[in-house]
């Protein structure tokens, strides 16, 4: 496994600035991906459920009736920038910026998934107030076999990333903190990509051929 | 230094054009749905296919995924979970549409 000197493993990385991190974290990171692409073929298989199940709907309320665009819209805005913000955050990382930077990036980041989480479970208790709960149709067990546990990911990254910002209180920027800051960092934009998948298939493609 | 903060310069250029490309799209995506109706033939295909272009977007600038050398094992990985994807959801749907049509449940 040859690699060229600058970027010592795969993607994200902390650069040169952090030789020592940048080195114990390349291992980790690989491993990481492993883990997110077995996530993501979790993700696939509910997302080929709900596929399956978008006519099942026993006369129940389906998604014209149920799926909120302007709120999908805003969701999608808070999340798309809070994978910039996070991104910022790690170009603050890898380039040795003043702390307080960082950490204004990560803040940012958990603020907007925060507001993503709120106006989602406000979606979900919307819909369960028109009758769309899980057990109305096999629809709706599919729907919400899938979205909330996308959401149920962001919450653990807004967890994870609170941690972090404990962890660097008490510990300070050691390697192992940086390192789980990248991998932090590859979550958070792999959740906005599963979020697209979301958007495409399960609310556009519920309107089309629901 | 000076090379430094120019790599951070570059490095936050990409960050800026993958979160620009990106919101593009989704403007897009939301405008066509909006004005054309999601269900006129063609607006759906078209929403898929930005779709796609977005996870593209996002896989090469923010999680920096390229063919140059450094990047390869990710892509491989990558690459072979999208075949098992295309093969657990295009085999889902596949069978289950066929069950339902031979059911007469006027489906897909």
């Amino acid at each position: 496994m040859k690699r060229a000197p600058s970027h010592s493993y795969p993607g994200i990385n902390l650069g040169e600035n952090h030789a020592s991190a940048d080195k114990a974290t390349e291992v980790v990171t690989f491993g990481f991906w492993v883990f997110l692409m077995s996530d993501l073929v979790y993700f696939g298989l509910m997302f080929g459920v709900y596929i399956t199940m978008i006519d099942a709907q026993a006369g129940g309320p389906g998604p014209h009736e149920l799926f909120d665009l302007k709120s999908i819209f805003a969701q999608t805005m808070i999340l798309l920038t809070s994978s910039l913000t996070v991104g910022l955050a790690m170009l603050a990382l890898k380039y040795n910026l003043p702390r307080p930077r960082i950490v204004l990036w990560f803040g940012v980041t958990l603020v907007l998934g925060i507001s993503f989480l709120v106006l989602e479970i406000r979606d979900f208790v919307n819909m369960a107030a028109q009758g769309g709960i899980p057990q109305r149709s096999g629809f709706l067990s599919a729907f919400y076999g899938l979205v909330p546990l996308h959401g149920l990911h962001v919450a653990a990254g807004c967890i994870w990333l609170i941690v972090l910002g404990i962890q660097l209180r008490m510990m300070g920027l050691t390697d192992l903190l940086m390192s789980r800051m990248v991998r932090l960092a590859l979550f958070w934009h792999f959740l906005d990509l599963i979020w697209i998948g979301i958007i495409t298939i399960v609310y556009f493609g519920g309107l089309a051929y629901g | 230094m000076d090379n430094s903060s120019e790599m951070h310069r570059r490095e936050r250029r990409r960050y800026v054009i993958g979160y620009g490309g990106s919101l593009l799209l989704t403007l897009v995506v939301f405008g066509i749905a909006y004005l054309f109706g999601i269900e006129k033939r063609g607006v759906y295909l078209t929403i898929g296919l930005l779709g796609l272009a977005q996870l593209v977007v996002q896989l090469v600038y923010f999680l920096h995924i390229d063919r140059r050398r450094s990047s390869r094992e990710d892509l491989d990985l990558i690459l072979f979970s999208t075949l098992v994807l295309l093969i657990i959801i295009g085999g889902t749907v596949w069978i289950l549409g066929n069950l339902a049509v031979r059911m007469h449940m006027h489906v897909m």
